[in-house]
Protein backbone atom coordinates (compact mmCIF):
# COMPACT_ATOMS: atom_id res chain seq x y z
CA UNK A 1 0.00 0.00 0.00
CA UNK A 2 1.63 3.56 1.23
CA UNK A 3 -0.92 6.89 0.87
CA UNK A 4 0.11 10.07 -0.59
CA UNK A 5 -1.16 13.74 -0.05
CA UNK A 6 -0.78 16.85 -1.85
CA UNK A 7 -2.03 20.19 -1.29
CA UNK A 8 -1.35 23.44 -3.48
CA UNK A 9 -2.60 26.86 -1.95
CA UNK A 10 -3.71 28.94 -4.70
CA UNK A 11 -3.92 32.09 -2.45
CA UNK A 12 -0.40 33.81 -0.80
CA UNK A 13 -2.44 34.57 2.63
CA UNK A 14 -3.22 30.35 3.07
CA UNK A 15 0.43 29.63 3.02
CA UNK A 16 0.37 30.38 6.71
CA UNK A 17 -1.92 27.67 7.40
CA UNK A 18 -0.18 24.57 4.13
CA UNK A 19 0.83 22.66 6.83
CA UNK A 20 -2.04 22.78 9.44
CA UNK A 21 -4.40 22.27 6.11
CA UNK A 22 -2.04 19.05 5.64
CA UNK A 23 -1.78 17.11 8.83
CA UNK A 24 -5.31 15.79 8.97
CA UNK A 25 -4.53 15.33 5.43
CA UNK A 26 -1.16 12.78 5.91
CA UNK A 27 -2.96 11.22 9.27
CA UNK A 28 -5.89 9.73 6.99
CA UNK A 29 -3.37 7.95 5.30
CA UNK A 30 -2.14 5.99 8.46
CA UNK A 31 -4.31 2.89 7.53
CA UNK A 32 -2.18 2.80 4.39
CA UNK A 33 1.07 3.23 5.55
CA UNK A 34 1.68 3.13 9.50
CA UNK A 35 5.47 2.64 9.10
CA UNK A 36 6.52 5.61 8.28
CA UNK A 37 5.98 9.34 6.49
CA UNK A 38 7.33 11.83 5.54
CA UNK A 39 6.91 15.60 3.48
CA UNK A 40 7.89 18.26 0.99
CA UNK A 41 7.32 21.81 1.35
CA UNK A 42 7.80 24.21 -1.34
CA UNK A 43 8.88 27.96 0.76
CA UNK A 44 9.26 31.10 -0.80
CA UNK A 45 12.60 30.62 -3.12
CA UNK A 46 15.78 32.11 -1.09
CA UNK A 47 18.27 34.54 -3.36
CA UNK A 48 19.91 32.94 -6.22
CA UNK A 49 23.22 32.62 -4.68
CA UNK A 50 21.62 30.79 -1.37
CA UNK A 51 20.67 27.07 -0.67
CA UNK A 52 18.99 25.39 2.24
CA UNK A 53 20.27 21.49 2.89
CA UNK A 54 17.75 19.44 5.16
CA UNK A 55 20.11 16.99 7.07
CA UNK A 56 18.78 14.09 9.11
CA UNK A 57 21.15 13.04 12.06
CA UNK A 58 18.49 10.04 13.08
CA UNK A 59 20.86 7.42 11.52
CA UNK A 60 24.11 8.82 13.23
CA UNK A 61 25.07 7.74 16.80
CA UNK A 62 24.27 11.07 18.34
CA UNK A 63 20.62 11.01 17.09
CA UNK A 64 18.91 13.93 18.11
CA UNK A 65 21.71 14.74 20.62
CA UNK A 66 23.62 15.44 17.45
CA UNK A 67 26.14 18.28 18.09
CA UNK A 68 24.51 20.83 15.16
CA UNK A 69 26.24 24.44 16.76
CA UNK A 70 29.51 22.24 16.27
CA UNK A 71 28.92 21.28 12.76
CA UNK A 72 28.48 25.50 11.88
CA UNK A 73 31.70 25.77 13.27
CA UNK A 74 33.62 23.15 11.09
CA UNK A 75 32.06 24.47 8.00
CA UNK A 76 33.21 27.75 8.90
CA UNK A 77 36.54 26.15 10.43
CA UNK A 78 37.01 24.42 7.34
CA UNK A 79 35.60 25.32 4.35
CA UNK A 80 34.90 29.41 5.26
CA UNK A 81 31.19 29.02 5.19
CA UNK A 82 28.84 30.85 7.66
CA UNK A 83 25.52 29.03 7.68
CA UNK A 84 22.67 29.31 9.82
CA UNK A 85 21.25 25.93 10.88
CA UNK A 86 17.89 25.93 12.43
CA UNK A 87 18.01 22.67 13.99
CA UNK A 88 14.97 20.78 15.78
CA UNK A 89 16.15 17.28 17.45
CA UNK A 90 17.60 14.94 14.69
CA UNK A 91 16.52 17.11 11.93
CA UNK A 92 18.37 20.39 10.70
CA UNK A 93 17.80 23.23 7.57
CA UNK A 94 21.05 24.64 7.24
CA UNK A 95 21.17 27.60 4.86
CA UNK A 96 24.16 29.28 3.59
CA UNK A 97 25.24 30.64 -0.39
CA UNK A 98 27.35 27.94 -1.24
CA UNK A 99 27.22 25.94 -4.16
CA UNK A 100 25.69 23.28 -2.48
CA UNK A 101 27.62 20.13 -4.15
CA UNK A 102 31.23 20.75 -2.72
CA UNK A 103 29.19 21.26 0.60
CA UNK A 104 27.38 18.32 0.71
CA UNK A 105 30.59 15.93 -0.68
CA UNK A 106 32.30 17.66 2.58
CA UNK A 107 29.52 16.88 4.56
CA UNK A 108 29.37 13.08 3.40
CA UNK A 109 32.84 12.78 3.99
CA UNK A 110 33.31 14.33 7.80
CA UNK A 111 29.69 13.27 8.88
CA UNK A 112 29.02 9.86 6.85
CA UNK A 113 25.85 9.45 9.80
CA UNK A 114 24.18 12.55 8.61
CA UNK A 115 21.98 11.90 5.91
CA UNK A 116 21.10 14.88 3.43
CA UNK A 117 17.59 15.05 2.80
CA UNK A 118 16.60 17.61 0.82
CA UNK A 119 18.91 20.35 -1.20
CA UNK A 120 17.36 23.74 -3.17
CA UNK A 121 16.10 27.30 -2.67
CA UNK A 122 12.76 26.39 -1.83
CA UNK A 123 12.56 22.73 -0.51
CA UNK A 124 12.13 21.67 2.95
CA UNK A 125 12.25 18.05 3.68
CA UNK A 126 11.34 15.94 6.13
CA UNK A 127 11.37 11.92 6.90
CA UNK A 128 10.83 9.34 9.68
CA UNK A 129 9.91 6.10 10.84
CA UNK A 130 7.04 5.78 12.87
CA UNK A 131 3.16 6.56 12.32
CA UNK A 132 2.36 9.72 10.28
CA UNK A 133 0.68 10.89 13.58
CA UNK A 134 3.75 10.72 15.46
CA UNK A 135 6.17 11.75 12.31
CA UNK A 136 4.20 14.75 11.95
CA UNK A 137 4.36 15.82 16.29
CA UNK A 138 8.40 15.13 15.86
CA UNK A 139 8.27 18.05 13.53
CA UNK A 140 5.60 20.40 14.39
CA UNK A 141 4.20 19.46 10.57
CA UNK A 142 1.21 21.42 12.18
CA UNK A 143 3.58 24.96 11.64
CA UNK A 144 4.70 24.25 8.60
CA UNK A 145 4.31 27.28 5.76
CA UNK A 146 4.54 27.06 2.10
CA UNK A 147 3.02 27.17 -1.31
CA UNK A 148 2.55 23.50 -2.17
CA UNK A 149 4.01 20.27 -0.25
CA UNK A 150 3.94 16.89 -1.19
CA UNK A 151 3.30 13.59 1.69
CA UNK A 152 3.45 10.34 1.95
CA UNK A 153 2.56 7.50 4.41
CA UNK A 154 4.43 4.24 4.09
CA UNK A 155 3.89 0.79 3.98
CA UNK A 156 6.89 -0.74 3.20
CA UNK A 157 7.10 -3.75 0.36
CA UNK A 158 10.45 -3.23 -1.52
CA UNK A 159 12.98 -2.41 0.88
CA UNK A 160 13.36 -2.00 4.99
CA UNK A 161 11.65 0.18 7.37
CA UNK A 162 14.48 2.56 8.17
CA UNK A 163 14.29 6.57 7.57
CA UNK A 164 16.64 6.91 4.46
CA UNK A 165 13.92 4.62 2.55
CA UNK A 166 10.90 6.38 3.41
CA UNK A 167 9.35 9.15 1.11
CA UNK A 168 9.62 11.59 -0.31
CA UNK A 169 13.59 10.65 -2.28
CA UNK A 170 14.90 13.72 -3.69
CA UNK A 171 17.57 13.83 -6.47
CA UNK A 172 19.16 17.28 -7.71
CA UNK A 173 17.61 20.81 -6.56
CA UNK A 174 13.91 21.33 -5.40
CA UNK A 175 12.51 17.98 -6.54
CA UNK A 176 11.03 15.48 -4.81
CA UNK A 177 8.65 12.17 -5.19
CA UNK A 178 6.85 10.00 -3.97
CA UNK A 179 5.35 6.55 -4.90
CA UNK A 180 2.78 4.59 -4.11
CA UNK A 181 3.29 1.15 -5.80
CA UNK A 182 5.71 -1.00 -6.42
CA UNK A 183 8.13 -0.72 -9.64
CA UNK A 184 9.12 -3.68 -11.84
CA UNK A 185 12.49 -3.05 -13.47
CA UNK A 186 14.17 -0.34 -10.99
CA UNK A 187 17.58 -2.15 -11.29
CA UNK A 188 17.04 -1.47 -15.13
CA UNK A 189 17.00 1.99 -14.73
CA UNK A 190 19.63 1.99 -12.30
CA UNK A 191 22.17 0.15 -14.48
CA UNK A 192 20.75 2.71 -17.09
CA UNK A 193 21.53 5.74 -14.71
CA UNK A 194 24.67 4.64 -13.30
CA UNK A 195 26.93 5.55 -16.11
CA UNK A 196 25.84 8.86 -16.00
CA UNK A 197 27.29 9.39 -13.08
CA UNK A 198 24.25 8.96 -10.97
CA UNK A 199 25.19 7.82 -7.07
CA UNK A 200 22.61 6.03 -5.45
CA UNK A 201 21.89 5.83 -1.88
CA UNK A 202 19.52 3.19 -0.96
CA UNK A 203 18.15 -0.32 -2.18
CA UNK A 204 14.36 1.39 -2.88
CA UNK A 205 13.00 1.06 -6.33
CA UNK A 206 11.30 4.53 -6.06
CA UNK A 207 14.70 6.34 -6.10
CA UNK A 208 15.23 4.92 -9.56
CA UNK A 209 12.05 6.85 -10.41
CA UNK A 210 13.09 10.20 -8.80
CA UNK A 211 16.81 9.93 -9.83
CA UNK A 212 15.82 9.31 -13.78
CA UNK A 213 12.72 11.90 -13.84
CA UNK A 214 15.45 14.27 -12.18
CA UNK A 215 18.20 13.71 -14.92
CA UNK A 216 15.49 14.19 -17.76
CA UNK A 217 14.96 17.46 -16.11
CA UNK A 218 18.71 18.57 -15.54
CA UNK A 219 19.54 16.76 -19.18
CA UNK A 220 16.84 19.47 -20.54
CA UNK A 221 13.70 18.07 -20.97
CA UNK A 222 10.49 20.52 -19.48
CA UNK A 223 8.32 18.64 -16.85
CA UNK A 224 5.85 17.17 -19.61
CA UNK A 225 8.58 15.51 -21.53
CA UNK A 226 10.48 14.25 -18.62
CA UNK A 227 7.15 12.44 -17.55
CA UNK A 228 6.45 10.92 -21.12
CA UNK A 229 9.66 9.39 -20.73
CA UNK A 230 8.99 7.98 -17.42
CA UNK A 231 5.85 6.46 -19.05
CA UNK A 232 8.11 4.77 -21.27
CA UNK A 233 11.08 3.75 -19.25
CA UNK A 234 9.23 2.76 -15.78
CA UNK A 235 7.59 -0.48 -15.37
CA UNK A 236 5.29 -1.33 -13.24
CA UNK A 237 2.48 -0.03 -10.68
CA UNK A 238 2.69 3.70 -9.55
CA UNK A 239 0.67 7.21 -8.32
CA UNK A 240 3.74 9.47 -8.86
CA UNK A 241 3.48 12.92 -6.79
CA UNK A 242 5.88 15.45 -7.45
CA UNK A 243 7.13 18.71 -6.27
CA UNK A 244 9.24 21.11 -7.83
CA UNK A 245 9.79 24.74 -7.19
CA UNK A 246 6.45 25.97 -8.76
CA UNK A 247 4.44 22.63 -9.39
CA UNK A 248 2.74 19.83 -8.58
CA UNK A 249 2.79 17.03 -10.76
CA UNK A 250 0.69 14.15 -10.66
CA UNK A 251 0.46 10.62 -13.02
CA UNK A 252 -0.66 7.08 -12.81
CA UNK A 253 0.49 3.88 -14.46
CA UNK A 254 -1.65 2.57 -17.63
CA UNK A 255 -3.56 0.07 -15.33
CA UNK A 256 -3.94 2.69 -12.29
CA UNK A 257 -3.63 0.12 -10.00
CA UNK A 258 -2.67 2.86 -7.13
CA UNK A 259 -5.49 4.89 -6.51
CA UNK A 260 -5.64 8.79 -6.29
CA UNK A 261 -7.88 11.85 -6.41
CA UNK A 262 -7.83 15.30 -6.43
CA UNK A 263 -10.07 17.90 -4.94
CA UNK A 264 -10.05 21.42 -6.34
CA UNK A 265 -11.48 24.66 -5.02
CA UNK A 266 -10.64 28.22 -5.40
CA UNK A 267 -8.73 28.20 -2.70
CA UNK A 268 -6.46 24.70 -2.96
CA UNK A 269 -5.71 21.69 -4.65
CA UNK A 270 -5.30 18.59 -2.94
CA UNK A 271 -4.39 15.16 -3.96
CA UNK A 272 -4.78 11.82 -1.97
CA UNK A 273 -4.83 8.16 -2.63
CA UNK A 274 -8.56 8.27 -0.96
CA UNK A 275 -10.89 10.72 -0.55
CA UNK A 276 -10.56 10.02 3.34
CA UNK A 277 -8.03 12.01 3.12
CA UNK A 278 -9.68 15.16 2.01
CA UNK A 279 -13.08 14.76 3.81
CA UNK A 280 -11.86 17.83 6.33
CA UNK A 281 -10.64 20.32 3.98
CA UNK A 282 -12.57 23.79 4.25
CA UNK A 283 -15.21 23.88 1.42
CA UNK A 284 -14.57 19.99 0.58
CA UNK A 285 -18.42 19.89 0.05
CA UNK A 286 -18.21 22.36 -3.15
CA UNK A 287 -14.56 21.15 -4.35
CA UNK A 288 -14.62 19.74 -7.88
CA UNK A 289 -13.46 16.33 -6.89
CA UNK A 290 -12.32 14.08 -9.32
CA UNK A 291 -10.18 10.68 -10.30
CA UNK A 292 -6.81 11.18 -12.36
CA UNK A 293 -6.44 9.25 -15.26
CA UNK A 294 -4.09 6.62 -15.77
CA UNK A 295 -1.14 7.59 -18.39
CA UNK A 296 -2.53 11.28 -18.25
CA UNK A 297 -0.07 14.25 -16.73
CA UNK A 298 -1.77 16.50 -14.49
CA UNK A 299 0.16 19.59 -13.61
CA UNK A 300 -0.78 22.39 -11.18
CA UNK A 301 1.53 25.56 -10.65
CA UNK A 302 1.58 26.95 -7.89
CA UNK B 1 -39.81 3.74 13.69
CA UNK B 2 -39.22 3.36 9.71
CA UNK B 3 -36.11 5.72 9.49
CA UNK B 4 -33.04 6.25 11.10
CA UNK B 5 -30.22 8.82 10.61
CA UNK B 6 -26.65 7.67 11.05
CA UNK B 7 -23.50 11.12 11.26
CA UNK B 8 -20.33 9.08 10.02
CA UNK B 9 -18.67 12.37 11.55
CA UNK B 10 -20.70 11.53 15.27
CA UNK B 11 -20.82 7.44 15.22
CA UNK B 12 -18.57 4.58 13.87
CA UNK B 13 -19.12 2.62 10.90
CA UNK B 14 -19.54 -0.53 12.44
CA UNK B 15 -22.36 0.88 14.41
CA UNK B 16 -24.09 2.03 11.25
CA UNK B 17 -23.54 -1.57 9.39
CA UNK B 18 -24.32 -3.42 12.92
CA UNK B 19 -27.83 -1.99 12.80
CA UNK B 20 -28.42 -2.42 9.23
CA UNK B 21 -27.64 -6.21 9.53
CA UNK B 22 -29.52 -6.77 13.50
CA UNK B 23 -31.70 -4.28 14.19
CA UNK B 24 -32.79 -2.99 11.05
CA UNK B 25 -34.82 -6.21 10.07
CA UNK B 26 -35.67 -6.96 13.51
CA UNK B 27 -37.61 -3.32 14.11
CA UNK B 28 -38.48 -3.21 10.62
CA UNK B 29 -36.80 0.46 10.00
CA UNK B 30 -37.57 0.49 6.33
CA UNK B 31 -34.94 3.82 5.41
CA UNK B 32 -31.60 4.70 6.80
CA UNK B 33 -30.12 7.80 6.32
CA UNK B 34 -26.05 8.55 6.27
CA UNK B 35 -24.16 11.79 6.67
CA UNK B 36 -20.67 12.63 6.26
CA UNK B 37 -19.59 9.48 4.72
CA UNK B 38 -16.12 10.80 3.82
CA UNK B 39 -15.04 8.07 2.05
CA UNK B 40 -15.00 5.61 4.92
CA UNK B 41 -14.74 2.02 3.30
CA UNK B 42 -17.54 -0.71 3.68
CA UNK B 43 -20.45 1.47 3.82
CA UNK B 44 -23.92 -0.86 3.85
CA UNK B 45 -22.33 -3.89 2.50
CA UNK B 46 -23.96 -7.01 3.02
CA UNK B 47 -27.49 -6.06 3.22
CA UNK B 48 -29.73 -8.96 3.35
CA UNK B 49 -32.92 -6.95 4.39
CA UNK B 50 -35.32 -4.93 2.75
CA UNK B 51 -33.72 -1.27 3.34
CA UNK B 52 -33.11 1.72 1.70
CA UNK B 53 -29.94 3.59 2.43
CA UNK B 54 -29.03 7.08 1.20
CA UNK B 55 -25.66 7.74 1.49
CA UNK B 56 -25.03 12.09 1.34
CA UNK B 57 -21.61 12.23 0.40
CA UNK B 58 -18.64 10.13 -0.89
CA UNK B 59 -18.05 6.81 -0.33
CA UNK B 60 -14.85 4.32 -0.21
CA UNK B 61 -13.80 1.53 -0.90
CA UNK B 62 -16.73 -1.34 -1.44
CA UNK B 63 -19.80 0.40 -0.70
CA UNK B 64 -22.77 -2.01 -0.92
CA UNK B 65 -20.53 -4.49 -1.74
CA UNK B 66 -22.33 -8.49 -1.16
CA UNK B 67 -25.75 -6.60 -1.67
CA UNK B 68 -28.82 -8.40 -0.95
CA UNK B 69 -32.37 -7.60 -1.04
CA UNK B 70 -30.86 -3.53 -0.28
CA UNK B 71 -31.33 -0.47 -2.24
CA UNK B 72 -28.52 2.46 -1.79
CA UNK B 73 -28.21 5.34 -3.10
CA UNK B 74 -24.50 7.09 -3.34
CA UNK B 75 -25.03 11.19 -3.63
CA UNK B 76 -21.69 11.62 -4.56
CA UNK B 77 -18.49 9.47 -5.52
CA UNK B 78 -17.94 5.92 -4.90
CA UNK B 79 -14.41 4.56 -4.63
CA UNK B 80 -12.75 0.82 -5.64
CA UNK B 81 -15.38 -1.80 -6.04
CA UNK B 82 -18.98 -0.33 -5.22
CA UNK B 83 -21.81 -3.14 -5.32
CA UNK B 84 -18.45 -5.36 -5.83
CA UNK B 85 -20.44 -9.16 -5.69
CA UNK B 86 -23.76 -7.83 -5.38
CA UNK B 87 -26.21 -10.89 -5.47
CA UNK B 88 -29.94 -8.86 -5.74
CA UNK B 89 -31.00 -5.67 -5.36
CA UNK B 90 -29.72 -2.11 -6.71
CA UNK B 91 -27.58 0.46 -5.79
CA UNK B 92 -26.81 3.78 -7.58
CA UNK B 93 -24.18 6.15 -7.58
CA UNK B 94 -25.15 9.64 -8.69
CA UNK B 95 -21.52 10.72 -8.87
CA UNK B 96 -18.44 8.88 -10.58
CA UNK B 97 -17.48 5.39 -9.65
CA UNK B 98 -13.61 4.47 -9.32
CA UNK B 99 -12.04 0.82 -10.17
CA UNK B 100 -13.80 -2.36 -10.43
CA UNK B 101 -17.07 -1.41 -10.09
CA UNK B 102 -19.36 -4.14 -9.90
CA UNK B 103 -16.95 -6.31 -9.91
CA UNK B 104 -17.90 -10.13 -9.73
CA UNK B 105 -21.65 -9.03 -9.46
CA UNK B 106 -24.09 -12.18 -9.54
CA UNK B 107 -27.06 -10.28 -9.65
CA UNK B 108 -29.24 -6.76 -9.01
CA UNK B 109 -28.46 -3.51 -10.58
CA UNK B 110 -25.65 -1.12 -10.75
CA UNK B 111 -26.30 2.46 -11.94
CA UNK B 112 -23.52 4.99 -12.26
CA UNK B 113 -24.09 8.17 -13.13
CA UNK B 114 -20.89 9.47 -13.52
CA UNK B 115 -17.65 7.73 -15.43
CA UNK B 116 -16.55 4.94 -14.06
CA UNK B 117 -13.12 3.89 -13.77
CA UNK B 118 -11.52 0.85 -14.96
CA UNK B 119 -12.38 -3.02 -14.80
CA UNK B 120 -15.84 -1.69 -14.29
CA UNK B 121 -17.78 -5.31 -14.37
CA UNK B 122 -14.94 -7.69 -14.06
CA UNK B 123 -15.81 -11.25 -13.85
CA UNK B 124 -19.59 -9.91 -14.22
CA UNK B 125 -21.97 -13.39 -13.34
CA UNK B 126 -24.85 -12.09 -13.33
CA UNK B 127 -27.25 -8.57 -13.03
CA UNK B 128 -26.96 -5.26 -14.57
CA UNK B 129 -24.66 -2.62 -14.95
CA UNK B 130 -25.85 0.59 -16.24
CA UNK B 131 -23.17 3.57 -17.06
CA UNK B 132 -24.33 6.96 -17.99
CA UNK B 133 -20.86 8.21 -18.56
CA UNK B 134 -17.69 6.28 -19.96
CA UNK B 135 -15.86 3.53 -18.52
CA UNK B 136 -12.20 2.88 -18.27
CA UNK B 137 -10.17 0.10 -19.51
CA UNK B 138 -10.36 -3.46 -19.16
CA UNK B 139 -13.80 -3.28 -18.29
CA UNK B 140 -16.41 -6.45 -18.24
CA UNK B 141 -12.91 -8.43 -18.61
CA UNK B 142 -14.34 -12.00 -18.09
CA UNK B 143 -17.80 -11.25 -17.81
CA UNK B 144 -19.41 -14.74 -18.04
CA UNK B 145 -23.16 -13.50 -17.40
CA UNK B 146 -25.72 -10.30 -17.27
CA UNK B 147 -25.09 -7.40 -18.98
CA UNK B 148 -23.83 -4.06 -19.22
CA UNK B 149 -24.49 -0.46 -21.10
CA UNK B 150 -22.02 2.21 -21.36
CA UNK B 151 -23.67 5.21 -22.25
CA UNK B 152 -20.45 6.83 -22.86
CA UNK B 153 -17.08 5.89 -24.08
CA UNK B 154 -15.06 2.36 -23.60
CA UNK B 155 -11.40 2.23 -22.77
CA UNK B 156 -8.61 -0.09 -24.16
CA UNK B 157 -9.42 -4.04 -24.45
CA UNK B 158 -13.62 -3.88 -23.49
CA UNK B 159 -14.76 -7.39 -22.75
CA UNK B 160 -11.30 -9.37 -23.08
CA UNK B 161 -11.90 -12.98 -23.04
CA UNK B 162 -15.87 -12.14 -22.50
CA UNK B 163 -17.98 -15.64 -21.71
CA UNK B 164 -21.87 -15.04 -21.82
CA UNK B 165 -22.36 -11.34 -20.93
CA UNK B 166 -23.44 -9.12 -22.91
CA UNK B 167 -22.07 -5.13 -23.69
CA UNK B 168 -24.25 -2.05 -25.57
CA UNK B 169 -21.64 0.72 -25.80
CA UNK B 170 -23.67 4.15 -27.23
CA UNK B 171 -20.07 5.77 -27.98
CA UNK B 172 -16.26 5.21 -28.56
CA UNK B 173 -14.73 2.10 -27.97
CA UNK B 174 -11.10 2.68 -27.69
CA UNK B 175 -10.17 -1.31 -28.79
CA UNK B 176 -11.71 -4.23 -27.98
CA UNK B 177 -10.41 -6.88 -26.21
CA UNK B 178 -9.09 -10.73 -27.12
CA UNK B 179 -12.60 -12.82 -28.42
CA UNK B 180 -14.75 -9.32 -28.02
CA UNK B 181 -16.78 -8.77 -31.08
CA UNK B 182 -19.61 -6.08 -32.23
CA UNK B 183 -22.09 -7.71 -33.25
CA UNK B 184 -25.92 -6.54 -35.39
CA UNK B 185 -28.19 -5.37 -32.45
CA UNK B 186 -31.49 -7.43 -33.19
CA UNK B 187 -35.01 -6.47 -31.83
CA UNK B 188 -34.70 -8.27 -28.02
CA UNK B 189 -31.19 -6.11 -28.13
CA UNK B 190 -32.67 -3.04 -28.28
CA UNK B 191 -35.50 -3.83 -26.13
CA UNK B 192 -32.97 -5.10 -23.49
CA UNK B 193 -30.97 -1.44 -23.50
CA UNK B 194 -34.23 0.30 -23.60
CA UNK B 195 -35.58 -1.63 -20.45
CA UNK B 196 -32.12 -1.28 -18.69
CA UNK B 197 -32.14 2.55 -19.40
CA UNK B 198 -35.53 2.43 -18.13
CA UNK B 199 -34.70 0.85 -15.07
CA UNK B 200 -31.70 3.52 -14.38
CA UNK B 201 -33.50 6.38 -14.99
CA UNK B 202 -31.62 7.28 -18.79
CA UNK B 203 -33.03 8.57 -21.77
CA UNK B 204 -31.38 7.85 -24.86
CA UNK B 205 -32.09 6.14 -27.95
CA UNK B 206 -31.27 2.06 -28.07
CA UNK B 207 -30.48 2.66 -31.74
CA UNK B 208 -27.21 4.59 -30.73
CA UNK B 209 -25.97 1.66 -29.30
CA UNK B 210 -23.43 -1.22 -30.16
CA UNK B 211 -23.44 -5.19 -29.25
CA UNK B 212 -20.44 -6.40 -28.02
CA UNK B 213 -20.19 -10.23 -27.22
CA UNK B 214 -17.93 -13.16 -27.17
CA UNK B 215 -16.41 -14.43 -30.40
CA UNK B 216 -16.04 -17.78 -28.55
CA UNK B 217 -13.58 -18.57 -30.33
CA UNK B 218 -11.70 -18.90 -27.15
CA UNK B 219 -13.89 -21.65 -25.89
CA UNK B 220 -11.97 -24.16 -27.23
CA UNK B 221 -8.23 -25.02 -27.27
CA UNK B 222 -6.91 -23.94 -30.57
CA UNK B 223 -3.18 -25.62 -31.00
CA UNK B 224 -2.79 -23.76 -34.24
CA UNK B 225 -3.57 -20.23 -32.92
CA UNK B 226 0.10 -19.72 -31.80
CA UNK B 227 -1.66 -17.27 -28.65
CA UNK B 228 -2.66 -15.29 -31.39
CA UNK B 229 -6.21 -14.27 -30.54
Amino acid sequence: MCGIVGLLVKKPALRPRLGELMVPMLIGMTERGPDSAGLAVFTEPLAETMRKISLYSGMSEEGADFNWLGLGHELKAHLGIEATIAAQGNHAILTAAIAPEPVKRWIRERYPKLHILSTGRSIDLYKDIGTPGEVAARYAFSGLAGSHLVGHTRMATESAVTPDRAHPFTAGEDFCLVHNGSLSNPYGVRRMLEPHGIRFETDNDTEAACRFLEWRLREGDDLETALQKGFEELDGFYTFLMGTADKLALIRDPFACKPAVVAETDDYVAIASEFRSLAHLPDIKHATVFEPAPEEMYVWNA
Amino acid sequence: MERMSFDLAQVTLRELNSFLHKEAPAKGVHQVVVANPDGAHNIAVGLDCPVDVEVHGHAGYYAGGMNKTGTVTIFGSAGTGVAENMMSGRVHVKGFASNGAGASMHGGLLVIDGDAGLRCGISLKGGDIVVGGSVGSFSAFMAQAGRMVVCGNAGDALGDSLYEAVLYVRGSIKSLGADAQIEPMTEADYATVKELLDAAGMQHDPHDFKRVASARSLYHWNADADQEY
